[in-house]
């Protein structure tokens, strides 16, 4: 210390001289409050020293009790984490409840009001190839669901039942490349035909060059592929292209834009107007019905060419007093060269064991007069009048 | 030994520095002359209040005995009698201080450079009144917290007239030094 004290000896004279008259200016001086400087200087050099002290003092008890309680701590951690795990759970659940009832009362009021008889469903899953646009609802031929089946949504169609196990039914979406349907523009009356493409757009195709389709049009279903009936929203237009030799018409379809949780299937399509202009909340919006004079296309399903032939041979067998399956073989059968009038054939009826669902449309779309052209079955429910009030319109089941 | 004066700056070791002696007298009279004509000769000509007198008698000295300690004690008591002379609203220690770094630093340069050169003079002198200027209004806000402004031109315009009357200063104590 002495030998520090020689060699820094001129520092250490001024240091001490320094401090010396820093003390003398601190005695004497006043701040503004009227205290000496040097209780201020004095104050302000010792209280951060000692807040340090309490600082390590303060932690080193606090430290020691962590440590003491940390068992417990460590305990009540994980309880308190496990049951916000379980609230975070039950939130979750509460919520999907929410929209579930939400998602059930707008299907609700959607089958309320339409004129089809519809089922609803819920998808239980989807198809296991990459790309396949395929999912499965809960509702099988148990329920009556039958292959060939339209399945919409309030916001637009959906797919088609291509598959009818007894408790699930395998749906084919739209978007899928193998899917078709016959599409009518609302605003121009231009006939298409929709087309999945594997993406969430669709293709409208067979759409000649110079027929009026503009981007934000909607689409609607024609009824021309007899599987959708008339009337149903399709999707908007998002984009429109010439092409060679058709127009290359694109839409987002609207009936997958909320997800796809609940379905409607409709058991008993009925066609109905195409609106004049698209509403967002489809559920609540009832389209007027079909003018007089497109009563035609306002029928709901009649069968396939199968159908008829099925019903033509029955209407043979029974004038001819001739039960089909019966006798031993060789049999004399019916003389199918004695075709009874036209008039006189029953309907086919559908939904019958026989009544094979229409196969998808992939042509370029006909008039709807002109889809089922020999066939005019009896509505099981005739579309609404107008100016019925929604109240007492025929509900579906 | 002549105290002309060489045409050196810079000493080529400590061994040259040359330690000046003055009579006791000498160092107890001019500081007094000093502060007195720094508290009393402005009253009659204000101009003259810029004149830093006792500070160019603390560089003086520090410089001519080239001891820090001894910079720091002239520094020191120059500072403490000024203070003690600028009245009861000045705190004690003020100059007291900036003096005592003032000598402190001014013996320290001493011993590197000729100060018998007249330039080196000058700006040592011209840099130590911009430093005690500075300084001082650096402890002013700090220490005592008043609000004080710093002009640095006219700072450095005084710091220029300080140099040269301290030259004439240094040149006038130079006759009071003991010749060996």
């Amino acid at each position: 210390m002495e030998t520090f004290l020689n060699r820094y000896r001129n520092l250490t004279v001024l240091l001490l001289v320094i401090f010396a008259q820093l003390v003398l200016l601190a005695v004497q001086v006043k701040n503004d409050q009227d205290v000496r400087m040097i209780r201020v200087w004095t104050v302000t050099a010792v209280t951060p020293a000692a807040r340090v002290v309490e600082w390590l003092r303060g932690g080193s008890i606090g430290f020691v009790r962590d440590y003491i309680l940390l068992h417990d701590t460590h305990d009540q951690n994980r309880r308190l984490q496990a049951e916000l795990d379980r609230l975070k759970l039950e939130n979750i659940f509460l919520k999907n409840e929410l929209n579930t009832a939400d998602r059930a009362k707008a299907l609700g009021v959607f089958q309320e009001h339409t004129p089809s008889k519809t089922l609803a469903a819920n998808v239980i899953g989807t198809g296991a190839g990459a790309n396949a646009k395929v999912v499965f609802v809960d509702r099988g031929s148990v329920s009556g669901v039958q292959r060939g089946m339209a399945v919409v949504t309030p916001d637009g169609i959906v797919g088609k039942v291509t598959a009818a196990y007894p408790t699930a039914s395998e749906v084919l979406l739209i978007t899928d490349s193998d899917f078709a349907a016959g599409v009518i523009s609302q605003k121009n009356q231009v006939r298409g035909t929709l087309k999945g493409q594997g993406s969430p757009v669709c293709k409208v195709d067979y759409v000649p060059i110079g027929e009026k389709v503009a981007v934000g049009d909607w689409f609607y279903t024609s009824g021309d592929d007899r599987i959708f009936p008339r009337g149903f929203p399709v999707g908007i237009v998002k984009s429109v292209r010439d092409g060679q030799p058709f127009q290359e018409v694109y839409l987002e379809p609207s009936g997958l834009q909320r997800g796809l949780e609940d379905v409607l299937i409709l058991t008993e399509g009925v066609h109905q107007a195409i609106p004049d202009q698209a509403v967002a909340n489809q559920p609540v919006y009832i389209a007027p019905p079909l003018p007089a004079g497109d009563q035609a296309a306002a029928q709901p399903i009649a069968g396939t060419e199968a159908d008829k032939l099925r019903a033509t041979y029955k209407a043979v067998g029974e004038a001819q007093k001739h039960t089909y399956g019966e006798g031993p073989p060789g049999t004399k059968p019916p003389d199918f060269t004695k075709l009874p009038p036209a008039g006189a054939l029953p309907p086919a009826a559908p939904g019958s064991p026989a009544n094979t669902p229409p196969a998808p449309v992939s042509a370029p779309p006909q008039p709807a007069a002109a889809a089922s052209p020999a066939v005019k079955p009896t509505p099981s429910k005739p579309p609404p009048a107008p100016g019925i009030p929604v109240a007492e319109r025929p509900h579906a089941e | 030994m002549s105290y002309t004066g060489g045409g050196r700056i810079v000493l080529n070791s400590q061994r040259e520095a040359q330690i000046s002696r003055f009579r006791t007298w000498v160092l107890l009279a001019v500081p007094l002359a000093a502060i007195f004509f720094q508290v009393y000769v402005p009253q009659f000509f204000h101009f003259l209040g810029y004149l830093e007198l006792p500070l160019l008698v603390v560089v003086y000295f520090a410089l001519m005995r080239r001891s820090q300690i001894q910079g720091l004690l002239i520094g020191a008591l120059v500072g403490l009698a000024q203070d003690s002379l600028l009245g009861s609203k000045n705190p004690l220690g003020m100059y007291g201080i900036v003096k005592t770094l003032v000598g402190y630093f001014a013996a320290s340069v001493s011993v590197r450079f000729d100060v018998d050169n007249v330039l080196v003079r000058l700006l040592l002198a011209f840099f130590f009144f911009v430093f005690h200027q500075f300084f001082y209004w650096v402890m002013a806000r700090a220490l005592l917290g008043q609000q004080i402004g710093f002009d640095l031109q006219q700072t450095l315009l005084i710091g220029l007239l300080n140099a040269v009357v301290g030259i004439s200063l240094f040149h006038f104590l130079d006759k009071l030094r003991e010749t060996v």
